[in-house]
């Protein structure tokens, strides 16, 4: 048997550990930039979702706090003031002549106005807020719970995810938009908020209605929400990720 | 060459007639005829976990600093008020117009400029040759440590199912009572970079023991627990991990302070495998063949020879 000298085997090693950072300094950079390695790397949403969804029950609730915990202040990230002139005509007359349409894959297609929305059975729920850069506030919100409103409009049995369509446009004309699936539309959690820490819900925090859904990151918590899409399918939507973060490359299911 | 062992030691697992008969290359002394005795170092299991380590801890310490990045402070408890972080980078503009980075911890602050709070011109946290990618790029970085913490996380579950069932852990790695008596020798032997020799080499001393038990029972899986606590879905499943580790933000606190314990211990790990003979190791490692340095005991005898 032909042996291999120390030589060989340095001369490999001193090679190998090269490659592995080049590859690491450098290559990760254009792996980056590649088309098929940041699809690779996406697969762990889909391993992700499936474990965490196997290991929480259906109805596993966020925690909830006390007033104590209240954040001094509820940061506003993103869109402080949509830029959106048909919004600022709303928010002029307190958002009096604006309706929450629902529609898409509903037997009923509805419209309400804020003080209809207020008549539902409402929830509150003092929660911590998870924003995908890494800070967390804790905030009481008031809402209707979204189950609660899709009974009323009766989604068909076609309908997979909710899709929220926003008032806020960023710089080029692009709106805001986010989708959830079924099991967190029914979430006892899920409400379409109108209150924050016992006021109404300031602009800067979405206004006149923002989204909750509790178990996920902030920026699947839609605000300046003006109309709910039912679909089977949110392909055909902007850039057909699901939402606004979603197109720029954030994971669609945020429970990480 | 196996006529220089001497008999009575030699171990089940060694299996000298498969050892490649070569010159040993740490020998440099003139005087004794080189001798090598070839030891079977590193079962399979424990080299392939190891270099999938290697790949996966480079990947998520540097894709954790751009995570990081996107929110450069660290605070204790639920919430993170603003005011009121126990670590935070970030970038100031002097009265002279000049922009520096500071560095607060605890309340003392530091200049830290061009590696913390400033680099590049640019303000944030870390530098862009510490971060994955190197541009502020969150989606991307999360995508990067999402994927390479599944992967490091069943490498973990696999290997640490491997040692318990196998007897690895027990017979290799557990520092027992009778290594912990030795600790005051083999702490002096460490800082005397006195590197055992004969048998010893066979074994691992027993402040790796403690190491590398404390790294894979202890700092792993507190590394992945307290990213799994900043998951909001995790801690709907399981509230009493908040309870644990006192809030989300202290999660991500004790994260960040884990993360700064594998650094050490990559660090420490790299400069013994580099004193106590770099390729020896790394072949031990790579094809589980390891050379045992000689004991006085044996040079004698084989002067005698």
């Amino acid at each position: 048997m032909k042996k291999r000298t120390p030589i060989d085997r340095r001369r490999f090693l001193i090679g190998a550990a090269q490659a592995a950072g080049l590859l690491l300094l450098t290559g990760c950079d254009s792996l980056s930039r590649s088309d098929w390695f940041p699809r690779l790397l996406g697969k762990a949403e889909g391993l992700t979702r499936r474990a965490q969804r196997l290991v929480t029950t259906r109805r596993a609730m966020a925690k909830e706090y006390t007033e104590a915990d209240l954040s001094p202040v509820f940061p506003s990230n993103g869109t402080s003031d949509p830029n959106d002139s048909d919004y600022q005509a709303l928010a002029q007359r307190h958002f009096a002549d604006w309706r929450l349409k629902i529609g898409g894959l509903v037997k009923n297609p509805a419209r309400f106005s804020l003080s209809e929305l207020r008549q539902f059975p409402s929830r509150t729920q003092i929660t911590r807020h998870d924003c995908v850069e890494g800070w967390s506030a804790i905030g009481k919100w008031k809402g209707v719970p979204l189950g609660e409103l899709l009974t009323r409009v009766q989604p068909l049995p076609s309908a997979r995810y909710a899709v929220f369509h926003c008032a806020d446009p960023d710089d080029e004309d692009q709106y805001y938009y986010e989708s959830i699936d079924l099991e967190d539309v029914y979430h006892p959690q899920t409400i379409l908020a109108y209150e924050l820490n016992d006021q109404p819900l300031p602009i800067a925090n979405g206004a006149p209605l923002r989204l909750r859904v509790e178990r996920q990151l902030g920026y699947k918590m839609a605000k300046y929400v003006m109309r709910i899409e039912l679909v089977d399918s949110f392909d055909s939507i902007a850039g057909g990720r699901g939402g606004y973060w979603e197109d720029q490359g954030y994971e669609w299911y945020a429970g990480i | 060459m196996t006529s220089h062992d001497p008999p009575p030691l030699e171990e089940p697992r060694q299996e000298d007639s498969l050892a490649p008969e070569q010159h040993s290359l740490d020998d440099t002394s003139p005087s004794v005829p080189p001798i090598t005795r070839w030891y079977y170092r590193h079962l399979l299991p424990v080299r392939l976990g190891h270099w999938i380590n290697v790949l996966c801890l480079p990947i998520l310490i540097m894709s954790g600093f751009q995570i990081f990045n996107a929110h450069s402070a660290l605070y204790w408890g639920d919430r993170s008020d603003r005011d009121r972080p126990i670590l935070a980078m970030t970038s100031v503009r002097t009265e002279s117009g000049e922009r520096k980075g500071i560095t607060m911890v605890a309340g003392h602050t530091f200049d830290t400029t061009g590696v913390l709070g400033l680099s590049g011109e640019r303000a944030r946290g870390f530098p862009s040759w510490a971060t994955l990618p190197s541009a502020q790029w969150l989606a991307m970085g999360r995508r990067w440590h999402l994927f390479f913490a599944w992967i490091f996380v069943i490498n973990g579950l696999l290997f640490g199912l491997y040692a318990l069932l196998r007897g690895h852990f027990w017979r290799d790695l557990f520092p027992h009572w009778r290594d912990l008596q030795n600790i005051g020798k083999t702490i002096l032997d460490h800082l005397l970079f006195r590197h055992p020799s004969g048998e010893e080499a066979k074994h691992y001393n027993v402040l790796q023991k403690i190491a590398y038990t404390g790294v894979i029972f202890g700092l792993g899986p507190l590394i992945v627990l307290t990213g799994l606590s900043m998951s909001p879905m995790i801690d709907a499943a399981f509230p009493w991990l908040l309870t644990v580790f006192g809030g989300r933000q202290s999660a991500r606190t004790i994260h960040f302070l884990a993360c700064f314990a594998f650094i050490g211990f990559v660090v420490i790990h790299l400069f013994q495998v580099i004193v106590t003979g770099l390729w020896n190791n790394l072949r031990s490692m790579v094809t589980g063949w390891y050379t045992i340095p000689e004991s006085e005991e044996v040079h004698e005898k084989t002067n005698a020879d």
